[in-house]
């Protein structure tokens, strides 16, 4: 047991460390920054609400277009708050601790931003209510609203729960703040008191929420694939769409982690937290996830490809060596296959490789899912004839490219604000691991 | 010779049709059958009564029965009672003339540039010959479209129509992906299909015709404000040719607005079947085999506009 002291010294020592910090001028250069985007993007929705979706590039054959696929991209990410609260704490990962909160805020951000792209998608956004009033359990749609209304429930409870004794901190240390922030913390705080009772209910919380939320993170993603695997399209008619779409979301949910907590862990200097070792040890759970995905993708795409039916064959060549060719082989080639050889080695998992790996996966992964959504449906049944030209190729519109960068900077911005206000490494977790008692004897 | 034996044709559809009616409407039907004030038109049709009795009824004697779902209040979730649409294509006589693209542009108060029936040029080999296909919805009776809505905006009715509420409609177009037929289209802009108030006013008249609300979806509705009224859809009747036969399968009879025919002998004769008949998706229109052509297959242009 360490003496009173030398506790004190680390935990203050944390406080200074991990406490929240104002913005410097890199910060608010940030968030102007993604102000302006989303900004921007708003703009453009405004066009889209009153003139209708004929801003967009969709039309009725490429009936669904990157709003779906950026749908599909946020749903994939917001896995990862399953992946390393739960999965890592239920294998009793020990490293895990600070990029516990950095994974439960990317989840509870991409889950709301999925839940609004699908909004801007409709038609009629204003009739959002029906699906609450008229909804058919029948259709895969209301079993996706279901599922990911639950999942966002329990990541907020997941970020939430164990963030109280850390709000409690803020509550407490946080002094020369204005008042109405103050009073925000201690709203929030819950009349937290390091209670022996309190931290009982605590542990046994997150450890129900983290059995709770793998089921249905496994949920949400398979649900989702079949939105598309539900149909007779060629590309899309496969059972192999469930484990494809939750091998892919793990993989990109993985490399989304390792982007923030680089970008994080230099920016604020966290080096005593995030150190090499976590950067060693999520390369090696990239790399483990990649080649899950590579299996699944190999099954999609090479059993269809052996037989090579008339139209499963056709969407194939579009994307082997058709229009699709160089996107296809770039997403599969520098977010796959590239990362997979460079994390096989150890200089490839320290820190600046490993980012540039992590960013090439989630570009990867955004381009992937657009792949995923559109060449399928430029290849229906029955040929396209005598449309107008232009609806035989999909190419996004401005006000479309628009509302989508809005709403990956509105969910870089929950996150950014997010560090900014609470406690990005979970304080009381690195005390204990640090052997601080923080339980008060009471 | 020719002429008369068409008459009796469609004399015996009207009275088939009547029958439809009369049993679906039971006693109701009959009241109007005993106005005493018409004077005879000296053209009888049989009629079977609700006991099973052929009776011979003046024609003028016979008011038309108008489905409920038609009169004003009634919903577009009805469907017409007593009724199994159907619809046969007989791919033999299609030259690809266009006739029933306009008329349903026309009908439906669409541009020209768009309707809900195609004329799909197919060729099912390379070293078969190509042929003209018109496509319209196919009101399947197991539709993957109306599985997939998540508000029941899109349903199956009584009368074997798929139909669309497009004031349910939230517009996310899983119907227009579930459909292996791309059936369905998609009011993208207000500009694109806006019709007048006059055109409004008169569509809201036959109920079941879409007003191109924006932002939802709509497609081919099998005409029930003509086909309730023992009338063919414009499509067929366009159709210089005959290729549309539409009828009821429940009385087993279907018309090209020439011939009107027994459905069940019509396709079992001339090898009827259903496109894409392995989806599973039960189509309600069947195509006769483009066997013995009227026409020569003649090449024009089906590049996109």
């Amino acid at each position: 047991m360490e003496s009173a002291d030398k506790q004190k010294q680390i935990m203050d020592e944390l406080l200074t460390d991990l406490l929240p910090k104002k913005f410097g001028i890199q910060g608010k250069l940030w968030v102007a920054f993604l102000l302006v985007i989303i900004g921007v993007g708003l703009y453009a929705y405004v066009q889209q609400l009153t003139t209708g979706l004929i801003v967009t590039d969709m039309r009725d054959f490429t009936s669904w277009g990157i709003y779906i696929s950026n749908f599909v991209f946020f749903v994939a990410i917001s896995l990862v708050g399953s992946l390393i609260s739960a999965v890592l704490k239920l294998t009793n990962v020990a490293w895990r601790t600070p990029l516990v909160r950095i994974s439960e805020i990317i989840a509870v951000a991409a889950i709301a931003f999925a839940s609004i792209i699908i909004i801007v998608d409709m038609g009629r956004p204003e009739r959002f209510w029906h699906l609450f009033v008229y909804g058919r359990i029948q259709s895969p749609i209301l079993w996706d609203v279901i599922v990911i209304s639950t999942y966002f429930t329990i990541s907020l409870l997941l970020l939430y729960i164990p963030m109280l004794p850390d709000i409690a901190i803020c509550r407490d240390q946080l002094k020369d703040i204005p008042k109405w922030k103050q009073k925000i913390y201690k709203m929030l705080a819950l009349n937290w008191s390091d209670g022996h009772r309190q931290y009982a209910i605590v542990n046994r919380s997150i450890r129900t929420l983290a059995i709770l939320i793998i089921p249905l993170a496994l949920s949400i993603h398979t649900v989702t694939s079949w939105l598309f695997a539900t149909t007779f399209r060629a590309g899309w008619d496969s059972t192999n769409f469930g484990p494809y779409f939750v091998s892919g979301a793990f993989m990109v949910g993985a490399a989304s982690v390792i982007a923030v907590m680089y970008v994080l862990g230099h920016h604020y200097d966290l080096k005593k937290y995030i150190t090499a070792k976590h950067y060693d040890n999520m390369g090696k759970l990239l790399v483990l996830l990649s080649l899950i995905y590579l299996y699944f993708n190999i099954n999609e795409y090479l059993v269809p490809a052996y037989k090579m039916k008339v139209l499963e064959g056709e969407h194939l060549k579009a994307l082997f060596y058709g229009d699709y060719a160089p996107m296809f082989w770039s997403v599969q080639i520098l977010g796959m296959v590239v990362p997979i050889i460079v994390l096989l080695f150890k200089k490839g998992r320290s820190p600046l490789p490993l980012f540039i790996i992590s960013i090439f996966v989630v570009v990867g992964a955004w381009f992937k899912r657009f792949l995923i959504v559109t060449p399928t449906l430029l290849h229906p049944f029955v040929p396209i004839q005598h449309v107008p030209k232009s609806w035989l190729h999909y190419s996004p519109t401005w006000q479309e490219w628009a509302i989508t960068s809005a709403t990956l900077a509105g969910a870089l911005l929950v996150v950014t604000l997010f560090v900014r206000f609470f406690p990005i490494i979970p304080i009381w977790e690195m005390a204990e691991e640090k052997g601080i008692h923080m339980t008060k004897k009471r | 010779m020719e002429e008369n034996s068409n008459n009796s044709r469609r004399g015996f559809l009207k009275a088939g049709l009547l029958t439809g009616a009369i049993a679906a409407t039971g006693l109701g039907a009959f009241e109007a059958l005993s106005n005493p004030e018409k004077e005879n038109s000296g053209d009888t049709v049989k009629l079977l009564s609700p006991d099973g009795k052929i009776i011979e009824v003046d024609s003028a004697h016979i008011n038309p029965h108008i489905p409920e779902f038609l009169v004003a209040g009634g919903g577009i979730r009805e469907g017409v009672p007593g009724k199994r649409f159907v619809m046969v294509i007989d791919l033999s006589r299609c030259k690809n003339a266009g006739k029933c693209r306009k008329a349903c542009s026309k009908m439906h108060y669409l541009p020209e540039s768009r309707s809900f029936v195609k004329i799909e040029r197919m060729q099912d080999a390379e070293s078969t010959a190509p042929y003209w296909m018109p496509m319209t919805c196919f009101h399947c009776d197991n539709p993957p479209c109306t599985k997939v809505c998540p508000v029941d905006a899109t349903f199956k009715l009584t009368d074997g129509r798929v139909g669309i509420d497009n004031t349910r409609c939230i517009g996310c177009r899983f119907c227009m992906v579930a459909c292996p037929y791309s059936a369905r289209v998609f009011n993208w802009g207000e500009d694109l299909y806006k019709m007048t108030d006059e055109e409004i006013e008169k569509a809201k008249k036959h109920k079941a015709c879409s007003t191109h609300v924006l932002g939802t979806v709509e497609k081919c509705d099998f005409c029930p404000h003509k086909a309730g009224n023992n009338e063919i859809p414009d499509c067929v009747s366009a159709c210089p040719n005959g290729v549309f036969y539409f009828g009821d399968e429940n009385e087993d009879v279907v018309s090209n607005g020439d011939e009107t025919v027994r459905l069940s002998q019509l396709i079992r004769e001339k090898a009827g079947y259903r496109y894409l008949e392995d989806l599973g998706t039960k189509p309600r229109v069947y195509y006769l085999p483009p066997a013995n052509r009227q026409f020569p297959f003649k090449e024009a242009p089906v590049e996109n506009i």
